[in-house]
């Protein structure tokens, strides 16, 4: 520390810090208040109010050409392939399980289409990272192996459900995958990856947790706690924010004055990229880059991925009471994350025209066979209604479900019982 | 929340402050009652109103309390080495213990690095490190969402949050998310190894900021479990639980017992049972139930009761677990007396002896002698001149006790 009113001198400046100058006349002198210790002081009244735009990171332009061939994706046919294909997966499951859910066949819906892109993340991270979703993150999902199956079965409630039909569909899970259970609060999640990376910095294991979440979350306390607790403790995290444009109908404009998430992340002392969130190349290098930045250095780094929700924000919306059709169909055409990535498979003759037709036909053939399996199922028994509330049954707990099925047995009717599967 | 430069002296000053604030409540008490008599020949001076823990017979002060104690004999520490500590020191040694036994264990919150506004952290830091013992930020929902997220990785985390009163901006993490891990997710993932420490309840001086008891809140979310030790061995024993119990639990502790009660604790590591009551005076005529300090000021009623009504006797029912709590040894109780007193200092309506209220009369209808009383803090906020009307004192309680009684 600097001693008082000590002048500076070389051992004490910073390595790199340009404004020290020992032949400078106008050599500034650091202040010594404890809360930003690397100022100096000015004489020009002026405000900071805007720094230049945080440029977006970019591997190929939206025709799928790479634009610097030092960037060119370092990956194995087999990986972009699997990638491409959980893409063309994703959409198809989104369009059954959309159709399904209007026809009232399940109950709630939320589509990935516009994002599909979030797939490149996926990728570049390791199977024993942790993620912490918001809800709209079932192409990480797919692409750490969840199956059409285990989708299904969540999204109909039924028995072999792994969260046992408790929660509205799309609320995911599985510790087998390390993909920790959607809740539906948002930013919650932000803090809890923070510390959950924490505890993995702790093992020492070189894993870090991964969390998912949008420009509209960022508004909640729980970003702002997540990110300082983070970048204060040291918590290998990457925090990935899907700037998609609207949190339902309220669009980023309207969310924040900023320059988007991405300055903020600089305020908290993070190291922070923004990408092209349609740039599939783009998002994976970026999150390639803040993983090894994450684990390497136990700290914590923010991507901003920049896209377009082309879906609406769910089967409960309709969104074109708030933007024009126009413009989403601009969208799917201008800048389509499925588009550019074919573009770029079959520019390195790793797709041919027709693959796709056959990608989407068995991926719909799989979708509608695992859909009507899922669909015949039974709800999971109603003992799963009262446990797992505590990690044993509680005496008050004991005697609701004592009361609950005795009315159950009088009324089975009206609790249709027979839609549930029995107690073994 | 609040600055720490302010909540420091403010802590500081309990333990230093304590026996003062004492010596002039009953200064005041025997002031206000004799001047009260002076006025009013109908009005009878108050005998026998000690005013708290200081008093009380019902600590284990001495080795041989401690050898006689029926729980601490049957969980097979009675006989071994006891210490001499308050409250504070027994939390302080209940942390030490389970960061020795579990190295995923750790510590943190506001200012807890260098032993917390309260002390209750005090030379962990040096004993088991930075990287276990850690400082965070100012933001309890972030203090929540960070112990969830290492429960939910197994490890165990003990996140102490500065006052009670300010765990509001943590009620999302700790309701919806913390309560509901392991039932949302089907017992895949869980927070099991989360606890939250907290400072709660009056001392005298906080006004509306540092005096609140918000277990009530938290006791209706199924998935938490709600703790408020009375004492320093009931505090060990039950934090020691409540860290390793496999559910998220909140321990309120009263801040006023953490220097002014002071009991001889079991050195050895030992846990009592979470929703499991404790009679700590047997009676016949009436049930009187509590938690925390609120135990105190109920055990002087009970005593001035006994007294002026020679022949009474009343059982005097410890809850400590708020949620879920033990409802059946409280209705055993009742079946025997018919009569049922239940305080809190939080306030009245819709508080927990509501709760206990509806469900005695569900359980003991036929046998009740009077209406359930309750003796509550008031339906305002917590005031700071005013905290004596507040408080659901030993007085209240007497008056409680003797109407459920002479109905």
């Amino acid at each position: 520390m600097l001693g008082k009113a000590q002048p500076l001198t070389r051992a004490m400046r910073p390595v790199g810090a340009s404004w020290v100058s020992t032949s400078s006349k106008t050599q500034r002198k650091k202040v010594m208040f404890p809360g930003a210790l690397n100022s100096v002081y000015t004489h020009d009244l002026r405000f900071a109010s805007s720094v230049e735009s945080i440029p977006t990171y970019q591997v190929m332009d939206t025709d799928g050409n790479v634009l610097d061939t030092a960037n060119e994706p370092q990956v194995t046919r087999e990986e972009a392939q699997q990638m491409y294909r959980n893409m063309l997966v994703l959409n198809a499951m989104d369009q059954v399980l959309y159709e399904a859910q209007r026809q009232g066949r399940i109950s709630f819906y939320m589509t990935s289409f516009g994002e599909e892109a979030l797939i490149g993340s996926a990728a570049a991270l390791d199977s024993s990272d942790v993620v912490f979703g918001q809800y709209r993150e079932a192409g990480v999902l797919l692409h750490r192996g969840f199956t059409i199956e285990q989708f299904m079965n969540q999204c109909y409630s039924n028995e072999r459900d792994l969260g046992k039909g408790r929660q509205m569909p799309v609320h995911y899970g599985t510790r087998e995958l390390n993909f920790q259970t959607i809740s539906s609060p948002l930013a919650t999640q932000i803090p809890q990856a923070a510390g959950a990376a924490y505890a993995l910095r702790r093992e020492g294991k070189k894993r870090c947790s991964v969390c998912y979440f949008g420009e509209g979350a960022a508004s909640e306390g729980d970003f702002h706690a997540g990110l300082n607790m983070a970048a204060t403790l040291g918590c290998p995290v990457i925090f990935y924010c899907r700037n998609n444009g609207y949190a339902i109908s309220t669009p980023a404009v309207e969310q924040y004055r900023g320059d988007g998430i991405a300055s903020r992340g600089i305020g908290y002392g993070i190291d922070t990229i923004r990408v092209d969130g349609n740039d599939v190349w783009a998002v994976y290098a970026a999150t390639r880059a803040a993983r090894q930045l994450a684990v390497e250095h136990s700290r914590p780094v923010l991507i901003e991925a920049m896209t377009y929700r082309v879906s609406h924000h769910s089967t409960s919306d309709d969104s074109s009471a708030y933007r024009s059709r126009k413009e989403v169909e601009d969208w799917t055409t201008r800048d389509n994350p499925v588009a550019r990535m074919r573009a770029w498979l079959e520019r390195r003759g790793w797709w041919a025209a027709g693959d796709d037709a056959e990608v989407i036909k068995a991926a719909k053939t799989e979708v509608l066979r695992a859909f009507a399996a899922a669909e015949r199922l039974k709800k999971p028994a109603v003992r799963n209604l009262f446990e797992d509330v505590y990690d044993q049954l509680t005496p008050e707990l004991e005697r609701e479900r004592s009361e609950i099925e005795a009315l159950a047995r009088k009324y089975p009717d009206y609790y249709q019982v027979n839609d549930f599967a029995r107690d073994n | 929340m609040a600055p720490v430069h302010r909540l420091l002296p403010l802590a500081q000053s309990l333990g230093r402050t304590r026996a003062s604030i004492q010596r002039t409540t009953r200064q005041q008490a025997k002031h206000r009652y004799s001047s009260a008599a002076a006025d009013s020949a109908s009005v009878e001076p108050i005998r026998g109103l000690d005013l708290g823990v200081a008093h009380s017979k019902l600590l284990l002060r001495t080795v041989a309390s401690v050898r006689s104690n029926p729980e601490l004999r049957a969980l097979g520490v009675s006989e071994g080495e006891t210490r001499k500590m308050n409250m504070c020191q027994a939390i302080n040694d209940a942390m030490r213990q389970a960061l020795a036994t579990d190295d995923t264990a750790v510590v943190f919150g506001e200012d807890v690095a260098f032993g917390g506004v309260f002390r209750c952290s005090v030379g962990l830091a040096e004993e088991f490190g930075r990287e276990r013992i850690f400082n965070t930020p100012l933001t309890e929902q972030g203090i929540a969402g960070f112990g969830i997220g290492m429960a939910s990785m197994g490890h165990t985390a003990v996140a102490e949050i500065q006052f009670a009163d300010y765990v509001f901006p943590a009620f999302d993490q700790i309701v919806n998310e913390a309560a509901k891990y392991r039932y949302r997710s089907g017992a895949q993932f869980d927070v099991g190894g989360l606890t939250f420490r907290t400072p709660c309840a009056a001392v005298g001086h906080g006004g509306l900021y540092h005096s609140q008891s918000p277990e009530a809140l938290f006791a209706h979310v199924p998935g938490l479990k709600v703790v408020v030790p009375r004492s320093p061995v009931q505090a060990k024993g039950l934090l020691l639980a409540a860290i390793r119990d496999r559910n998220p639990t909140l321990v309120f502790e009263p801040k006023i017992l953490y220097r002014s009660a002071v009991e001889q604790v079991p050195v050895a590591d030992y846990e009592l049972p979470l929703s499991k009551a404790e009679i700590l005076r047997p009676g016949k005529d009436v049930t009187v139930v509590g938690y925390g300090a609120q135990i105190y000021a109920l055990e002087n009623a009970v005593q001035m009761v006994e007294r002026d009504m020679p022949g009474v006797t009343c059982e005097l029912i410890d809850l400590r677990t708020v949620a879920p709590y033990d409802a059946e040894t409280v209705a055993q109780s009742v079946m025997k007396t018919g009569r049922l007193v239940v305080a809190h200092e939080a306030p009245r309506t819709m508080g927990f002896a509501a709760e206990l209220a509806a469900e005695m009369q569900e359980r003991c209808f036929l046998r009740l002698e009077s209406p359930v009383q309750r003796v509550c803090g008031l339906d305002v906020p917590h005031p700071l001149v005013f905290e004596r009307f507040y408080m659901p004192c030993a007085v209240r309680t007497y008056e409680a006790i003797k109407k459920a009684l002479v109905y």
